[in-house]
């Protein structure tokens, strides 16, 4: 397709653990992220889900070359931002940025917020006037909530909320055209969470953003995304049409995830019965051969054990990694009823 | 509501709060000395006792305690530290005079050097966690903190005056060559502090959320260093060094001696060993002065560094 700004391709990310024992020590793999691929379209919001430490962050950071990928490469604008230097990386962050989870220890608390939102303009534009950037970073300041006559506060005087509601001006502040939104909201309230999404999602049709939301959660995805992205063990299980995702899952796994999202009506929330999950996550240190998910995943056959199933392409432009993608109904209206 | 205005209040505050902790040195210091057994004209062969009670009364030794006390606190808000007991024609505020501004120099030059080269090993350090330097420099640093300063000057005299030949063994008469080895000796303990010090936190600070969130908007590497995480590592330092400089600006005894400088240190400990009550009381008081004046500017330069603690009247 034409207006794919990032081509995703074969991204890992490998972490060498050293284990000290006095007298020898073990090298071990972390496979953090290992082999994800995916496309995004110029507006388009794609929302990343998985439990913790299935490698959502560190995707996010790879992409961004905060973290240099061990293998793979990431595509923007068809150019490979794994091949450059750092000095050519730091001038793309004019384009890509970044909010990140932890809004309040994410601020330098020795800065004003009118400093922190002006920097990056003082980086890329050293000669810029300063009535230029006080005008801009005000305008900033309005367009996220904040009130502009707060610009010589320090962090530390606001709330989480509003702290990310600075994170979100100060990644903005340049036009960039990819933000990618860490768990923006994972540390906040219920209440200030859905401020924050709605934020989020107003900026991105108003300056037509192509946008990459990571949660834990997938109901804090829902409303945001165009698509879904579903990780587990840092590969990328699925990839969906929201609207597809949440009604008929493609993969055993986001099936669990759906059927995990609590449901605030307690007779709807009784006839959705478990998840299906059993067990815990596998330690990414010895990943599950085949399948990664087969030994949770309760429609394991014997092919799932041996065979690595590969993302493949389903109707609907959906994609899913999963032997058994086609015999499976998961579609959860069904489900609901049969119980 | 927060700023200027908070930290001028702070300010004054901690100033009045000098007076009672000022009042308590001066007690303990007045009457510890005296505790101690003998007194300032206690000799070898004694002196006529018709002669020491003149020069009790002379000097108001005879006098109970309390008065004595009384008397010396009255004295000292004149700045008057009175005449030395050993020193013959010498004033303590003449001898404070003539010695502080040669430690002053000597220990101001040696915290200046420390300060920057220790922290310039430091953050190298940081940055090059785990490598030859990080290891190199860290183990330099051990070195200079166990090695006490009575073997490094020898050695440093040793080396640098008696085999090269290139600067004076001892000796004080202002000129900077005199000045490069008692200001190295002294140095060489502190910048291996400050290095460790810098390089732990320096590798926190690098390791914090806003440190990344610096990277991510696309500053050049020295501007991330040097604008964001300079700041915060420094704060343990400077802590550090208030303390560390009140040391070594009150002049250290066996730097002093191995160098032959006339500073202030072995006035101190002469002080004591003569019973000098005078001379003793003055430089303990004259200490715990600068004692305080460095944590106050310690405690404004925190205040300055951390927009958290300007002491804000709400909190």
């Amino acid at each position: 397709m034409n207006d794919v700004v990032l081509r995703v391709q074969d991204l890992a990310v490998h972490y060498t653990v050293y284990e000290g024992g006095l007298l020898r020590s073990r090298e071990r793999t972390i496979r953090a992220v290992d082999g994800v691929s995916f496309d995004l379209r110029a507006g388009e919001a794609l929302g990343i889900v998985g439990e913790s430490g299935c490698g959502k962050s560190t995707l996010a950071r790879a992409i961004l070359g905060l973290i240099r990928p061990t293998r793979g490469r990431v595509l923007w604008l068809g150019e490979n931002l794994t091949e450059l230097d750092e000095e050519a990386l730091r001038r793309k962050r004019r384009e890509l940025q970044i909010v990140f989870q932890d809004p309040l220890a994410s601020l330098n608390p020795r800065m004003t917020v009118g400093d922190i939102i002006a920097e990056p303009l003082w980086t890329f534009f050293p000669k810029i006037a300063t009535v230029q950037v006080e005008e801009r970073v005000r305008g900033m300041m309005k367009m996220v909530g904040l009130l502009p006559n707060q610009i010589n506060r320090y962090p530390h005087e606001f709330s989480g909320g509003q702290c990310q509601r600075i994170g979100i001006a100060r990644a903005l502040v340049l036009n960039p055209r990819l933000i990618i939104c860490d768990e923006p909201v994972s540390a906040l309230d219920v209440s200030i969470q859905a401020q924050i999404i709605n934020l989020l999602q107003d900026l991105q049709r108003k300056l037509n953003l192509s946008l990459i939301f990571i949660a834990h959660d997938l109901s804090v995805v829902k409303h945001i995304s165009d698509r879904v992205m579903v990780m587990y063990l840092g590969r990328s299980m699925e990839v969906s049409q929201q609207e597809h995702l949440y009604r008929r899952p493609l993969h055993p796994y986001t099936n669990a995830l759906v059927k995990a999202v609590p449901i605030p009506d307690p007779r709807l929330a009784r006839a959705q019965h478990e998840t299906g999950l059993t067990g815990d996550m596998p330690s990414p240190f010895n990943p599950p051969e085949g399948c990664v998910f087969h030994t949770r995943c309760p429609y394991t056959v014997k092919r799932c054990r041996i065979e690595v199933p590969a993302l493949r392409r389903m109707e609907n432009d959906d994609w899913v990694a999963c032997h058994r993608a086609e015999d499976l109904d998961l579609s959860i209206g069904k489900q609901a009823k049969l119980a | 509501m927060t700023g200027h205005a908070g930290i001028l209040r702070h300010a004054i505050q901690r100033l009045l709060g000098v007076i009672p902790t000022l009042l308590v040195l001066v007690t303990i210091a007045f009457f510890l000395i005296r505790v101690a057994p003998g007194g300032p004209f206690d000799a070898e062969k004694a002196l006529p006792a018709e002669i020491q009670a003149n020069l009790n009364v002379k000097y108001h030794l005879d006098e109970p305690l309390v008065q004595q006390y009384l008397r010396y606190l009255g004295q000292i808000l004149t700045f008057d530290f009175g005449p030395s007991f050993q020193y013959k024609d010498w004033t303590v505020n003449e001898l404070i005079g003539e010695g502080f501004p040669v430690s002053l120099t000597v220990g101001g030059l040696a915290m200046l050097l420390a300060f920057v080269v220790g922290t310039v090993i430091g953050v190298t350090a940081a940055l090059r966690q785990n490598t030859a330097v990080d290891y190199g420099s860290m183990g330099f640093a051990m070195l200079g903190i166990s090695i006490p300063n009575f073997v490094i000057a020898p050695l440093l005299i040793l080396l640098f005056a008696v085999f090269l030949g290139w600067l004076p063994a001892g000796g004080w008469d202002w000129s900077l060559n005199r000045m490069v080895l008692p200001v190295i000796t002294l140095a060489l303990p502190v910048i291996a502090y400050v290095a460790r010090l810098t390089r732990g936190s320096m590798i926190e600070v690098l390791h914090s959320n806003f440190i990344r969130t610096a990277r991510a908007k696309g500053l050049p590497e020295r501007a991330v260093i040097l604008q964001h995480a300079l700041k915060p590592a420094l704060l343990p330092v400077i802590s550090f060094m208030g303390p560390a400089t009140a040391g070594l600006i009150t002049g250290s005894v066996i730097v002093e001696r191995i160098y032959a400088i006339p500073g202030l240190g072995s006035y101190f400990v002469q002080g004591a060993l003569n019973r000098d009550y005078t001379l003793v009381m003055g430089v303990v008081i004259f200490y715990g002065l600068l004692i305080i004046l460095l944590n106050f500017t310690v405690d404004m330069l925190y205040a300055w560094l951390n927009p958290k603690i300007r002491y804000d009247e709400k909190r």
